[in-house]
């Protein structure tokens, strides 16, 4: 089509080839912002910032528990829009970024479940409470999963990315329609510290290094990502000549280590 | 054609359901079995039966509307007739409208009309019955709506039973949230026509929403 | 004026999993033609009968009904095609009679429809369940469409699987009637044809499906 020239840039940077070689120049720069970032944010979070007034020191998980909730659901969406692009443009670097995107969202997802219990025992007493918030991170798991066992039970790679793409399309028109149900149905939780219309509810002094972590979650999810894409490239392009490249030359410089 | 669109396709699927009356009644005679175990399951004692009851009704429900769905393209994708379906000159989210109303008018209906004996069975109180109706007629078709587009995406795979429960079930969440909500506030006496409209809203958007994801689906998943 | 043909198929190209499955295809089909496509075992009749049927979507090049890309002309030329593929489409739960009328135009009279079993040789068993019929009756039941059918353009696959020579004899009549009412065939079958003018299509399995094994 005609138009396809006009997106030479687009379709440019749908190239499998292209998006390994250029994340390859950014991967060292990466991996150091996010360590550098991730220590800081923690240090400062869970050694340095004030005491909670009620809550005491226990109150320290949030440093993970929040960025982590807000990843595990900004994952899903980037996951689903992913999916879309793959499924109207066709591009297979999207599907690939897709499939890599769910098994990072599952694991921030149960990460948040996790720290979530954790912060809960000393304060309310129980690890797991049924509230709004952590019932639908719960459910969000469960979406999660849905599009990992849909992706893996079809043996076409392509059938398998549509029909994921489509599922994680319909969850996330219905990730709001369930937030709002959950939330309907109890409302226990603490009200959501950051507001971003608002003034955060939290002392400054505890806000900043929570606002550090979530930029260090974002780089740590940044990273994972572009890391299981790229093994998901080499993995679906193993046949083409630039990768087999890629292995002769991996295999020469370790031979040349060894010997 | 006589084979194109909403009427046809809804006509054929009652007149097969009906060739089959003892599958079709299976939803049925689940949801009967299962409100037995209930009271063996945890008491007999009416109060608790009466507290129970509700939210029990309509997880029974759900369940008897998904175990029914897987089989809603499964025949259609085996015999051809589905790629029939998909080249005939019509749009495809008429045939996928007629054979979800068509599930639900041997499905839902069918668990609607026997609820007020199982309302019964577990002790509802009486105020309740009619919101309960109305809540599962509302509420089973928005089910049978979700749970055809969970159908549509596991139609090739064999053993996609349990595939399409884990895949359904999150959506399922906020029709029983409000379904069960409405038989809920009308036995604490409050005005249970709020979560009904919220589910009737629920239904409105299904109505218009999932038949494209079905259509979506159907046409690209079925070529495996 | 060169007359437009009625069907056109223009270097279609159909890739699944990264694989493209046949070498460029491109044919023209005018009224009262008959396409017979050949090709080995797995080299992609199928394939190219279902994308004809825009069951499937090329990866790229065009098929044009009179002139008109069909993505264009969408329900005017699904209107006009008739497509029997491997599965029969016989409910099982449905007698012959109910499974054909479903299958036939909605202008079909009852004496139309036994007419057409009876040709295919289903005479006496119009109101028999199909799950009470072989495989090799199920699929009766399916080309007698042919005899009701008023589409112009007809994708058979394997049509004759399953059929005995009579029944081959008696289609293949249908066939040709069809032809000369202005009609056009294109089936993939094993069988050679006792028609004339019959034109050959040899499919080519890609290149790239050599490397696969």
């Amino acid at each position: 089509m005609a138009s396809n020239r006009h997106w030479t840039w687009f379709y440019r940077l749908g190239s499998p080839r292209w998006f390994y070689e250029t994340t390859g120049r950014w991967l060292p720069w990466l991996w150091t912002l996010t360590l550098v970032l991730l220590t800081a944010g923690l240090v400062w979070g869970l050694g340095y910032a004030p005491q909670d007034a009620k809550q005491g020191n226990s109150f320290r998980i949030i440093y993970l528990h929040v960025p982590v909730s807000f990843l595990a659901l900004a994952g899903y969406y980037l996951m689903a829009i992913a999916g879309a692009i793959g499924l109207i443009w066709k591009m297979k670097l999207s599907y690939m970024v897709m499939k890599s995107a769910a098994p990072i969202g599952a694991a921030l997802t149960f990460l948040a479940l996790f720290t979530g219990a954790v912060w809960g025992k000393p304060t309310w007493g129980t690890y797991w409470v049924w509230d709004a918030r952590i019932t639908s991170m719960l459910i969000l798991l469960f979406l999660y999963l849905g599009v990992l066992a849909l992706q893996y039970a079809f043996h076409s790679q392509e059938s398998g990315n549509k029909a994921s793409a489509i599922l994680a399309l319909v969850g996330t028109v219905n990730i709001p329609i369930i937030y709002k149900s959950v939330d309907w149905w109890y409302t226990l939780h603490q009200p959501a510290t950051i507001k971003f219309t608002s003034a955060p509810s939290m002392h400054i002094d505890m806000f900043q290094p929570l606002l550090l972590m979530i930029v260090a979650l974002y780089s740590f999810y940044a990273l994972a990502l572009i890391l299981f894409t790229r093994a998901e490239i080499l993995q679906r392009e193993r046949k083409a000549t630039w990768v087999c490249e890629l292995a002769l030359q991996a295999g020469k410089d370790s031979a040349g280590e060894a010997g | 054609m006589s084979n194109v669109g909403f009427t046809a396709y809804l006509k054929r699927d009652l007149l097969l359901s009906y060739r089959r009356l003892g599958e079709a009644a299976s939803p049925l005679m689940f949801f009967l079995l299962v409100s037995i175990l209930i009271p063996l399951g945890v008491s007999p004692d009416p109060g608790r039966l009466a507290e129970l009851a509700p939210g029990m009704i309509w997880v029974m429900a759900l369940l008897a509307t998904l175990l029914s769905t897987e089989g809603l393209f499964a025949t259609d994708h085996q015999d051809g007739s589905l790629e029939q379906m998909l080249i005939a000159p019509q749009l495809l989210a008429l045939p996928v409208l007629g054979k979800v109303t068509a599930h639900w008018l041997m499905t839902g209906l069918p668990l609607t009309l026997v609820s007020p004996l199982i309302g019964l069975m577990l002790s509802l109180p009486s105020v309740a019955v009619v919101p309960m109706m109305a809540s599962l007629a509302v509420g089973t078709a928005c089910l049978s709506l979700i749970g055809a587009v969970g159908a549509a995406l596991t139609v090739s795979l064999r053993k996609g039973g349990l595939l399409l429960s884990i895949l359904v079930i999150p959506l399922y969440i906020p029709v029983i949230i409000f379904g069960s909500a409405a038989v809920q506030t009308a036995v604490d006496g409050f005005n249970w026509l709020g979560p009904l409209a919220i589910l009737a809203a629920m239904l409105c958007a299904a109505i218009a929403l999932c038949p494209l994801a079905i259509a979506g689906a159907l046409r690209l998943v079925s070529s495996n | 004026m060169p007359k437009t043909p009625l069907l056109s198929v223009d270097r279609l190209v159909f890739e699944r999993d990264d694989c493209n499955i046949f070498e460029p295809v491109s044919f023209n089909i005018e009224a009262g033609d008959i396409v017979q496509i050949e090709g080995p075992n797995g080299a992609g009749k199928t394939t190219l009968i279902r994308l004809l049927t825009s069951a499937l979507q090329p990866t790229s090049g065009s098929i044009l009904f009179s002139g008109d890309n069909i993505a264009d002309c969408h329900y005017e030329y699904l209107a006009s095609i008739l497509y029997i593929g491997h599965q029969p489409a016989v409910k099982m739960t449905l007698s012959a009679e109910e499974n054909l009328r479903w299958m036939s135009p909605a202008t079909t009279t009852a004496s139309e429809i036994d007419a057409a079993l009876a040709e295919v040789g289903l005479r006496g068993y119009e109101d028999v369940p199909c799950y009470s019929l072989s495989a090799g009756q199920h699929r009766r039941v399916a080309l007698a469409r042919l005899f009701t059918t008023g589409s112009k353009i007809w994708y058979l696959d394997e049509p004759f699987t399953a059929i005995d020579k009579q029944g081959v004899g008696i289609l293949q009549a249908r066939m040709g009637s069809h032809l000369a009412a202005g009609g056009c065939i294109l089936l993939s079958t094993h069988q050679d044809l006792a028609m004339d003018k019959v034109r050959k299509y040899n499919i080519e399995p890609h290149s790239d499906r050599e490397q696969q094994q």
